[in-house]
């Protein structure tokens, strides 16, 4: 099966069908009375036409050409790639929770609206803000609403400032994000301890100020510890400090971004709360706030009244809404799910041994790779390939090696600021065996490259296809079947 | 720190022996970096752990609270409908090879997600008529901003006319995100239930970076957006098109008629409408703006011995390379529902999903005449797709409860967003069969008697 290679037009017959509707049992519609022609449809869409068996081995045969967390080892970092309880899968898909409509009057959702009253309060403890709204679908649009509720503040103080600050090692998204939302981005050079330098941020922050967006633990997996002060700092020149929480995984029932000083968060529950990345999505992404940003939170806002909920839409300060709906709460339910599963007690024994493996495991590393910085690590740590890449071997080819092992290597060349960047990841629901394992594995990487590169140079050797060439398809963009172009 | 949690694998004898190779003695060393006056003291105050089998019966009690449209016949549409999703498309999604990878950054071992997603691409480009697609958008609402801010990008213009017969959260969320880059958003008026097409020709000008309809519309009537393209380039504007992919299975695809930009959600096809999400925005575009797509995009290409493969490609738009140049912020998107509707429209293919468009049709037909022969006034003027709005004896708020209590989820109240307080807008699937047609509207007649 592994060989499989047809697209599903390619296994299209006329005449098949994989579905069966029933019979009108209402009168026919002459659609040519009832629309002018132009506007009726004259040529069929080239939808595939095969049996319902044949869907499905398609669909499975695709499925094995693809590697989850169920498969394997994952440790990509800043992704949080940890197991996805099934459980969670059978209560979002509860008739209850999935045949339920947006807009059924709140006397016949109760049970939902509860669940999203009693989520965003437990997201407000986990964090430490005074208020969540759960509707931005995913990180990037939390990032993009939080920096609207920045917006939307300094207005109402009658301040115009235009300049959001990024560290040099945050995610991509948070420049993006400061675009989108109207804001020029500064970037803020890391020091050689991989953290925000104090001094230098001072340089950087002035009455143009609106915010500074902070990963912490930041990308390279190590605390702010300077936090205090750098919200200091912020707060001083009249900024807000926004925390991005791709990287929440390391603190829960630790600390707290509110403890911390931030006073916008948003959460990635489908990294630090278990749901299932979906091969890219759908993921979640609450956004937190301290007090004096409540008033301008997104609308509608779930609200409780002698223990009946409901949804209000009448706040005049708020930026109004940014997602359909309320977010996406198919997710929002898994998270739940997992939160009551897991309790306080759980939610911080997942970060204490996220903490533990991700130390563990770069310990094991680190006599064979670059180790850039000397801090403990949180959640999360980076490797550079500096050292292999003075052999003639990348950091890419080391990935495409440990592919021959079953495993999804880590987050490569990224932060920007670590030459040949690795980024790992383990999660706290690895084993040790599985830690020991893949460190085994890189090792032997390590020696391969002194000993015989070749071998990395031309990995992977055991994958259903060899490295794709990513130059052509963007020069010559195919981005959709035609049958003109079947190739065999 | 004790492995009492089914998700957490470490041993006490696991823990040591880490801690040992550490040389430290215990995880709270490390933690030694984070400054004590920000640590909390205590757990964190939320309900304690439930054993699954406890946890089970809470959340079905907690689903239970809710009446879902297994029970009860549902004539809510406004966006979300209830169709029928066929088995086999929850059976594919929840292959975990797909549901627990993540976006496809190594083709190698994510061929499976990135041929699945190129052929969603291709029958969202077949359905709309449009050249490209990206792989999805979190859902139709904010597809459709990301398509106005596209064009204000592309025009370098500062203004875009959207019609007030677009979805009212589409017009709010486009409202925030404009917001943003602060450009403005002007409403082309109603005649009845259409856009009115004078007023929106005066509205146009040489500054209008696009126009903005919807089809079938908010009301479910066809627009002409033949007629409204002629408008939007006479003016040299984008058109874009916020379409129900359903409803192309009977009606001309907007690329035909000259859109330049068509989003949508892919809800009706296959994916649950669970409370309003997870839904899948779709997003497609004509040629020349392939380059300002937002999202990811999958493209065809070979390894080194020329076999097909496909990766993430034209990634030069997106924000992991282009940080704050990128032409969209958006990172994850909708992925796994783009795959549930790709599934749902293989197992409907090409005969399925027009019988279905034509059964939600006839459907909705049928129920307008009968409405209408008990009395009722149909608001629609235009020949509608699968819903219509009826005009009830008092306010639609009124009778809700004694639908539910009927037995009935009823339609969308027009009150807030149209001003229409005695207004329904009902919706007819497939689902719903003749006889909950003819009851329901009886049941109406009754309680507004």
């Amino acid at each position: 099966m592994m060989n499989y290679n047809d697209l599903i037009f390619e296994i299209s017959r006329p005449g098949r069908i994989g579905c069966s509707l029933p019979e009108s049992d209402v009168p026919a519609v002459d659609v040519s009375k009832k629309l002018p022609a132009h506007l009726i449809r004259d040529e069929e869409p080239e939808l595939p036409e095969v049996s319902e068996l044949q869907l499905v081995r398609h669909y499975t045969a695709l499925s094995n050409k693809n590697h989850g967390v169920d498969n394997g080892f994952y440790p990509l970092g800043s992704c949080t790639m940890k197991y996805n309880p099934k459980i969670n899968e059978d209560v979002a898909r509860l008739d209850g929770f999935s045949r339920i409509h947006p807009y059924q009057p709140a006397s016949t959702v109760q049970g939902a609206l509860g669940l999203l009253h009693e989520l965003q309060e437990d997201l407000a403890v986990i964090t430490g803000m005074d208020a969540v709204t759960l509707q931005p679908s995913a990180g990037a649009q939390g990032e993009w609403t939080g920096l609207m509720l920045v917006k939307a503040y300094l207005e109402q103080k009658g301040e115009k400032r235009t300049t959001v600050l990024v560290p040099d090692s945050a995610h991509g998204t948070n420049p993006a994000s400061a675009t989108v939302a109207g804001f020029r981005t500064v970037t803020v050079p890391s020091n050689e301890q991989g953290l925000v330098d104090v001094d230098e941020l001072k340089k950087h922050v002035n009455e143009d100020t609106a915010a500074l967006m902070l990963t912490n633990p930041n990308t390279l997996g190590l605390f702010e510890k300077d936090i205090v002060e750098i919200a200091k700092v912020i707060h001083e020149a009249g900024g807000l400090l926004y925390y991005d929480g791709a990287n929440a995984n390391a603190i829960l029932g630790k600390t707290t971004p509110g403890k911390m000083g931030f006073d916008i968060v948003h959460l990635n529950l489908h990294k630090t709360f278990t749901t299932p990345h979906g091969g890219g999505g759908p993921g979640a992404g609450p956004v937190g706030v301290n007090k004096k940003l409540i008033p301008f939170l997104p609308v509608p806002r779930v609200v409780e009244k002698n223990d009946h909920y409901a949804l209000n839409v009448d706040e005049p300060l708020s930026i109004g809404r940014v997602k359909g709906y309320y977010g996406n709460f198919g997710i929002l339910v898994r998270a739940y799910t997992y939160i009551r599963t897991m309790g306080p007690d759980g939610l911080r024994q997942v970060s204490e041994s996220a903490v533990l493996h991700a130390n563990y495991l770069r310990k094991k590393l680190e006599p064979y790779f670059v180790s850039p910085y000397e801090q403990v690590s949180k959640h999360e740590f980076v490797l550079s390939g500096s050292k292999q890449k003075k052999l003639g071997v990348r950091t890419l080819d080391m990935a495409k090696r440990l592919l021959d092992f079953g495993y999804h290597p880590p987050t490569i060349y990224f932060p920007l600021n670590v030459e040949e960047c690795l980024m790992i990841e383990p999660t706290e629901t690895e084993s040790k065996e599985t830690l020991d394992a893949f460190a085994d594995v890189m090792i032997q990487i390590a020696r391969e490259v002194e000993e015989n590169p070749d071998i990395v140079l031309n990995a992977p050797h055991t994958t259903v296809i060899g490295r794709l060439d990513e130059v052509k398809a963007a020069r010559k963009p195919v981005v959709r079947y035609e049958k003109e172009t079947i190739q065999t | 720190m004790t492995s009492t949690f089914r998700y957490l694998p470490d041993t006490t004898e696991d823990q040591k022996d880490m801690l040992a190779f550490l040389n430290v003695s215990s995880v709270d060393d490390l933690f030694s970096d984070v400054p004590e006056s920000i640590r909390l003291d205590g757990e964190l105050a939320i309900p304690n752990a439930l054993p699954e089998p406890v946890l089970w019966k809470q959340m079905q009690k907690m689903a239970g609270k809710n009446v879902n449209a297994g029970e009860l016949p549902l004539f809510l549409g406004a966006g979300t409908y209830d169709h029928y999703i066929p088995s086999v498309v929850n059976h594919m999604i929840s292959r975990s090879e797909f549901y627990t990878a993540y976006t496809p950054y190594q083709p190698e071992i994510s061929q499976g997600e990135l041929q699945a997603i190129f052929e969603f691409q291709t029958m969202v480009c077949e359905l709309t008529g449009m050249d490209v697609a990206n792989s999805s958008m979190y859902d139709g609402f904010t597809a459709l901003a990301e398509a106005a801010s596209l064009a204000v990008a592309h025009t370098k213009r500062s203004k875009v006319v959207v019609s007030k017969a677009v979805h009212p959260e589409s017009r709010a969320i486009l409202t925030t995100v404009a917001a943003g880059p602060g450009y403005a958003v002007e409403e082309a008026k109603l005649t009845a239930d259409i856009t009115d097409l004078d007023s929106l020709k005066d509205q146009i000008d040489d500054d209008t970076a696009a126009v903005i309809v919807q089809y079938p519309n908010f009301f479910g009537s066809i627009e002409d957006v033949k007629e409204i393209n002629a408008l939007a380039k006479a003016h040299g504007a984008l058109l874009i098109v916020s379409s129900n992919p359903l409803s192309l299975g009977l009606l001309q695809p907007p690329g035909r008629l000259g859109a330049d930009i068509v989003v949508g959600d892919m809800q009706p096809l296959g994916i649950p409408m669970a409370f309003g999400g997870p839904h899948c925005g779709y997003f497609a575009v004509t040629k020349p703006l392939m380059r300002k797509v937002p999202g990811r995009i999958v493209g065809q290409t070979t390894d080194a011995d020329g076999k097909r493969g496909f990766v993430l490609t034209l990634q030069a738009r997106e924000q992991h390379i282009r940080r704050d140049k990128a032409t969209s912020n958006i990172c994850s998107n909708q992925a796994l529902n783009a795959l549930a509707s790709a599934v749902c429209m293989t197992a409907l293919g090409k005969t399925g999903l027009r019988y279905m468009a034509r059964l939600n049709m006839e459907k909705a037909d049928y129920a307008a005449k009968a409405f209408t022969q008990k009395g009722f006034s149909v608001m629609n003027e235009s020949p509608f797709f699968n819903e219509f709005a009826v005009e009830l004896p008092c306010a639609v708020a009124d009778i809700q409860e004694q639908l539910i209590e009927k037995g009935f989820i009823g339609g969308f109240d027009l009150r807030v967003d149209y001003g229409k307080p005695n207004h329904m807008l009902v919706a007819v699937t497939e689902q719903r069969t003749r006889e909950e047609i003819d009851q329901f509207i009886d049941v109406l007649e009754a309680v507004t008697a």
